[in-house]
């Protein structure tokens, strides 16, 4: 990440999947931690994301009761961008492919 | 205590109100987040880099308070997550520090009427809900504040030293939920 590589001839089998597949999707996943409140989570996803109330909060939900939930999903950069946002309003993120 | 946001309707405006002691406490509180947080002192950085935001650190803080303020992004990918760490934790400490400072900006205006009540814009709203939450996760964190914490202090003797600082956990806790409940 970070920068942009000029393929080489030799493209080895991880990276010709990145080029050849730019949807490949990826997720960003929220975790529990005991101190976030509840109700900040919920309104941090229906801030951040713009989902309805009844969403954000069955997110919140699944992040307290089973530990994680995927919030989104899509571009690499996008996921990116919304791990930083969450890590901005203390939520502690992460994200990955989506296998 | 009796510090506490309230929502203000026609224009709807969040304000705050606090006690003396709670001020103090707060402002000495938001302070101490404000030097956590601080942009590093790019003493060994790459002028360049820090002139464009690029930080030096590759790896989470050793120190808890710091790692959890500024987790890795990437859980199995440390070059991937140290990459990413350079490329925003200057940002987020920028952003977060700015947030502690307009929140201790608001306790600078003084209060008014009887109920010593300051009202917040909507910028001021976004500063403390994010300092307030910086805050709860230094000290939860530096507690080692689990789920039950609530059992936690119940459990701590009064003369523990851990007693007071739980106890002003609680109150941040109670203090941080009217403000999410007060927003427009």
């Amino acid at each position: 990440m970070g920068a942009v590589s000029i393929a080489p001839v030799e493209l080895d089998e991880p990276v010709v999947d990145d080029v050849v597949l730019p949807d490949t999707p990826w997720i960003t996943i929220v975790w529990n931690d005991p101190i976030n409140l509840m109700s900040y989570v919920a309104w941090v996803f229906q801030h951040h994301f713009g989902y309805p109330k009844a969403k954000s909060e069955r997110l919140m939900l699944d992040v307290h009761e089973k530990g994680r939930a995927v919030v989104s999903a899509g571009s690499r950069e996008e996921m990116e961008r919304d791990v930083e946002s969450m890590h901005g309003y203390g939520l502690w993120a992460t994200l990955q492919k989506d296998d | 205590m009796a510090g506490r946001f309230l929502r203000k309707r026609a224009p709807a405006r969040v304000a705050l109100l606090l006690g003396e002691g709670e001020e103090r406490l707060l402002r000495d509180l938001l302070g101490q987040v404000a030097q956590l947080v601080a942009p590093e002192p790019p003493a060994d950085a790459d002028p360049l880099a820090a002139l464009v935001g690029i930080g030096t650190a590759t790896s989470a803080s050793a120190d808890p308070v710091l790692a959890r303020l500024f987790p890795d992004a990437y859980a199995d990918d440390p070059e991937a997550a140290g990459d990413f760490r350079r490329y925003t934790e200057p940002g987020l400490r920028a952003r977060k520090h700015a947030a502690a400072t307009q929140a201790l900006a608001v306790l600078d205006r003084p209060p008014e009427g009887r109920r010593r009540e300051r009202v917040l814009s909507a910028d001021e709203s976004m500063a403390w809900l994010g300092a307030i939450n910086d805050l709860r996760l230094a000290l939860g964190t530096r507690l080692g504040v689990e789920e039950d914490w609530a059992e936690q202090l119940a459990a701590l003797d009064d003369a523990d030293p851990r007693a007071l600082l739980l106890a002003i956990y609680d109150w941040l806790s109670w203090l941080q939920e009217t403000l999410v409940r007060s927003l427009p």
